[in-house]
C-alpha cells in the first residue's frame, strides 16, 4: 500500500543492535515468517503498523461509497451481493485491525489517528459514487487494484498481515467480479445505462491508477520495503499490469478507457498510457478530495454516536463480573 | 474517547479438523459477544464450526528467546520420528 | 340543483353479482390462489422491509464488529424475502417474479407488519425491534416448517437456524443496553416503548390466517402467543426491564394500510427499477 510513503518520516538513526539486525534481515531474506514476539528493528515495526492500519482503514472508510447505494440496489440479488461485498469489507478491516494489534497498537489509538487525519486511507475512497453504475466501477477498477497489491502480500514477511491477507484474497474473488458483471450488464442494455457505465469509467479510471502510489522516482523508501518484503512489486510495475490487464477488459463489453494517449507498445509488450495529473493525486492525498470531508465526518459520527453504546456494554460486563466474583 | 472493549483471540476449528486454529482477534465487551462476533468475523462461509475466543490478556505464549530451551531438545531425539526406523518393504499397516 | 342520473337495471344486476368483499380484500380471480399469495407476500415483505431497514445501518455502526453482525442478519432477511416472493410471483402465475413484486408495488400492496417498517432510530430502538420481531418469527418459521407448502416448510426450516441467531443477539443487546449505564438504559426503554405499539399486529388474524391454518399451510400465530410473550418478559427481566404498557393495537400492514414511514422507504428502493422501466439489472 502506497499510503506509508505519503508520511514524511524523519530518518532516524538505527538504534537496533547490528547482530539482531543481521539476523532478523537473513530471516527476511530467507523468505521466512516474523511472528508478533519475535525481535524486529524499530523502524519495521512502525512501517508495518502504519501499513497494516491503513490498510484496516481503507476497508472501513470502503464500506461508505458503497454503503451509499445498498438501499437502492435494483434488484434483491444486487442487493445481497451488494451487502455481502461490504459485509466482507468491515471483515477484512477486522482482520487488519487485528493484526496490527499484534504490533502493540490498541484499537483505539488506531482510531484516533484516523479521525484526526494522521493516519491515511486510500485515497480513492474519498470520490463520490453517483450512480449505480459506480458500484461496477469499483468493483471493477478498485477492487481489481487492491487484488494486485494484496496478492503478493500473502507472502510479506510479517506472519499476521501475510494470513490477514490470504484470508483477504480468498474472499476478494467475488467482490472484482461482481463489479464486472454489474458493468457488463449496464453496457449491454439501455442508452441511459450504457451511458451511466461509460461515465463511471470516465470517473473512476484515473483515480484508480493513483491507486498505485506516486511514480517510482518519488517512492523513496521502496527499496527498504522491498528488502523487508512488505512490498513485492514496484508502484509503476503494478500500475503497468493494471492498465494491461484491465484495458481489454474495458473494450471486451464495448467501453473506452478515457486515455486518449492510450496505444498499444509492441516493443514493450504493453500499454503506454497517458501522464497521470499528480497535482490532483497529492491534493487528494492532502485531504482535498470531492468527499473527504463527508467521509470523515460520517467515520467520526459514527464513533461518536457510538460511545454510549460501547460505555454501555463495558458497564454490564463490568457488573456481572462482579456478580460472578460474589 | 470511550476506551477499547477487550481484546479477544479467536480459534476455530472447522467441520472435520482435528484442531483449533488460531485465526485472528476481535473486540468485545464480554465472552458471549465475543463469541457473536467471532462467528460473524471468521465462519461466516463456513458451517459446523466450534469456535473458541479467549482474553488475550489470558493467554500465555512461549518467548521466543526461549525457543532453545523449550524446542530444540526434541530436536535431537530423532527417534521420536518414524523416518528414523527402516521398516521393510511389503510390511503394511505400520 | 341537478339530479343523480337513474340507475340501470344492469347497475344493479352487476352489483348483485359482485362478491361481498371491500376494496382491501383479497379479490378471488379466477385460478389465482390469492390467500396464499397473500400469505407469501406477507412472509416475504416481513423480511424484505426489515432488511432494508437494517441495510441504512451500513458504515455507521459503533464498531466494525457490530457492522458484521448486523450485515449478517440483513442478508438473511434479503434471502428469506427473495425465496418467499419468488414463490408468491409463481403462485400469482401473472409473470411476476420477485423483483417485479419487491420494486413495482406501491403501498397498497405491500403486506409487511408495522412493526418492521419502523424507523431505525438509535441503536436501541433498533435492536428493541429486532428482538420484538425475531422472537416472533423464529416461532413462526418453527411451526412453518411443517407447513404443507413445500417451499414454506424449506425456507422456514433453513431460516429457523438463521432466526435463532438474529433473535439471540438481540436479545443480548436488549440486556447489555438495559442493564448498562443509566443512558443506555433510558434509551433502551424509549426504544422498547416505541415498537412495543406494533407487537399485536403479530397475532391478529384475519381470513387469509384462517384459510391459510385450515389448509395446512400456515401457523397458527396465536398457539405460540404466551410463549412468545412468556420469553419476551424473560429477556425483559434480565435486563432489569419492564414491558411497556399496552395500549389500543395499530394495524393495517397486512392489508395494505401502513404507516407513514412504508412510502419513503419504498421511494428509495424502487427507484431505479421504475426510473428505468425497460431496464434489467
Amino acid at each position: 500500500m502506497y499510503t506509508t510513503e505519503l508520511q514524511k518520516t524523519k530518518p532516524v538513526a538505527s538504534t537496533d543492535p547490528a547482530d539482531k539486525l543481521a539476523a532478523f534481515e537473513a530471516r527476511v531474506a530467507a523468505d521466512e515468517f516474523i511472528e508478533p514476539k519475535d525481535w524486529m528493528p524499530e523502524a519495521y515495526r512502525r512501517t508495518l503498523v502504519r501499513q497494516i492500519s491503513q490498510h484496516a482503514h481503507s476497508e472501513i472508510v470502503g464500506m461508505l461509497p458503497e454503503g451509499n447505494w445498498i438501499t437502492r440496489a435494483p434488484s434483491l440479488r444486487r442487493k445481497a451481493i451488494l451487502l455481502a461485498k461490504v459485509q466482507d469489507e468491515a471483515g477484512h478491516g477486522l482482520y487488519l485491525y487485528s493484526a496490527a494489534e499484534t504490533l502493540g497498537t490498541s484499537r483505539e489509538e488506531m482510531i484516533e489517528a484516523l479521525h484526526s487525519g494522521k493516519a491515511k486511507y486510500s485515497t480513492i475512497f474519498n470520490y463520490p459514487t453517483l450512480t449505480w453504475a459506480d458500484m461496477g466501477a469499483i468493483g471493477w477498477l478498485v477492487d481489481g487494484a487492491a487484488i494486485m497489491n494484496q496478492v503478493p502480500l500473502q507472502r510479506t514477511s510479517y506472519g499476521p498481515y501475510a494470513r490477514a491477507m490470504v484470508r483477504v484474497c480468498k474472499e476478494e474473488s467475488f467482490h472484482q467480479r461482481q463489479g464486472y458483471e454489474i458493468m457488463m450488464h449496464l453496457a449491454a442494455g439501455t442508452d441511459a445505462q450504457k451511458r451511466m457505465a461509460q461515465d463511471a469509467l470516465n470517473r473512476w479510471w484515473w483515480p484508480s491508477l493513483m491507486m498505485f502510489g506516486p511514480p517510482d522516482e518519488n517512492s523513496p523508501n521502496t527499496a527498504q520495503s522491498m528488502r523487508w518484503r512488505i512490498k513485492r512489486e514496484t508502484n509503476d510495475e503494478l500500475r503497468q499490469k493494471f492498465v494491461d490487464i484491465t484495458v481489454p477488459q474495458a473494450e471486451a463489453i464495448g467501453l473506452t478507457v478515457p486515455d486518449p494517449d492510450l496505444k498499444w507498445n509492441e516493443e514493450k509488450g504493453g500499454y503506454d498510457f497517458g501522464e497521470i495529473d499528480w497535482s490532483e493525486f497529492y491534493a487528494v492525498v492532502k485531504g482535498e478530495g470531492p468527499v473527504a470531508k463527508e467521509r470523515m465526518r460520517a467515520r467520526v459520527k459514527a464513533w461518536e454516536d457510538g460511545a454510549w453504546i460501547r460505555e454501555a456494554a463495558d458497564a454490564y460486563a463490568a457488573k456481572q463480573a462482579e456478580r460472578n466474583a460474589a | 474517547m470511550s476506551k477499547d472493549w477487550p481484546l479477544w483471540e479467536v480459534f476455530v476449528r472447522s467441520k472435520g479438523g482435528m484442531a483449533h486454529r488460531h485465526v485472528g482477534s476481535v473486540h468485545a465487551p464480554d465472552g458471549e459477544i465475543a463469541v457473536k462476533h467471532a462467528r460473524d468475523t471468521y465462519t461466516r462461509r463456513m458451517e459446523g464450526v466450534s469456535l473458541w475466543v479467549v482474553r488475550s490478556s489470558d493467554i500465555h505464549a512461549s518467548d521466543p528467546a526461549d525457543d532453545a530451551q523449550n524446542f530444540d531438545p526434541a530436536q535431537d531425539k530423532i527417534y521420536r520420528h518414524p523416518t528414523f526406523y527402516d521398516i521393510p518393504e511389503g510390511i503394511t499397516h505400520i | 340543483m341537478p339530479s343523480l342520473p337513474p340507475i340501470r337495471p344492469e347497475d344493479e344486476s352487476r352489483a348483485r353479482r359482485q362478491p361481498p368483499v371491500g376494496a382491501f380484500d383479497p379479490r378471488p380471480v379466477d385460478g389465482i390462489d390469492v390467500p396464499l399469495v397473500e400469505y407469501l407476500l406477507r412472509l416475504g415483505d416481513d423480511s424484505l422491509v426489515l432488511g432494508q431497514r437494517l441495510s441504512e445501518w451500513t458504515g455507521v455502526l459503533p464498531t466494525v464488529e457490530v457492522e458484521l453482525s448486523i450485515a449478517n442478519i440483513a442478508l438473511d432477511l434479503i434471502g428469506q424475502a427473495t425465496l418467499f416472493l419468488g414463490r408468491a410471483g409463481e403462485v400469482e402465475g401473472r409473470g411476476r417474479d420477485g423483483d417485479r413484486l419487491a420494486f413495482h408495488r406501491d403501498v397498497l400492496d405491500f403486506r409487511n407488519c408495522l412493526l418492521v417498517e419502523q424507523p431505525n432510530g438509535d441503536f436501541a430502538r433498533t435492536m428493541a425491534r429486532q428482538f420484538l420481531f425475531s422472537t416472533w418469527q423464529k416461532m413462526l418459521f418453527e411451526h412453518l416448517m411443517s407447513s404443507s407448502d413445500e417451499l414454506i416448510a424449506a425456507v422456514a426450516a433453513k431460516a429457523v437456524k438463521e432466526v435463532a441467531y438474529h433473535q439471540e443477539l438481540a436479545a443480548d443487546w436488549v440486556i447489555r443496553l438495559g442493564d448498562g449505564t443509566e443512558e443506555s438504559r433510558a434509551r433502551m426503554k424509549d426504544g422498547l416503548a416505541w415498537n412495543w405499539r406494533f407487537v399485536p399486529e403479530l397475532f391478529a388474524q384475519d381470513e387469509v390466517d384462517f384459510e391459510m391454518i385450515e389448509r395446512g399451510i400456515g401457523a397458527n400465530v396465536l398457539a405460540f402467543r404466551d410463549d412468545y410473550f412468556r420469553g419476551v418478559q424473560e429477556v425483559l427481566t434480565e435486563a432489569t426491564l419492564e414491558a411497556p404498557a399496552d395500549q389500543r393495537p395499530i394495524l393495517g400492514g397486512r392489508t395494505g394500510h401502513h404507516s407513514e414511514h412504508l412510502g419513503h422507504i419504498l421511494s428509495t428502493m424502487q427507484f431505479l427499477p421504475r426510473a428505468y422501466p425497460e431496464a434489467t439489472w
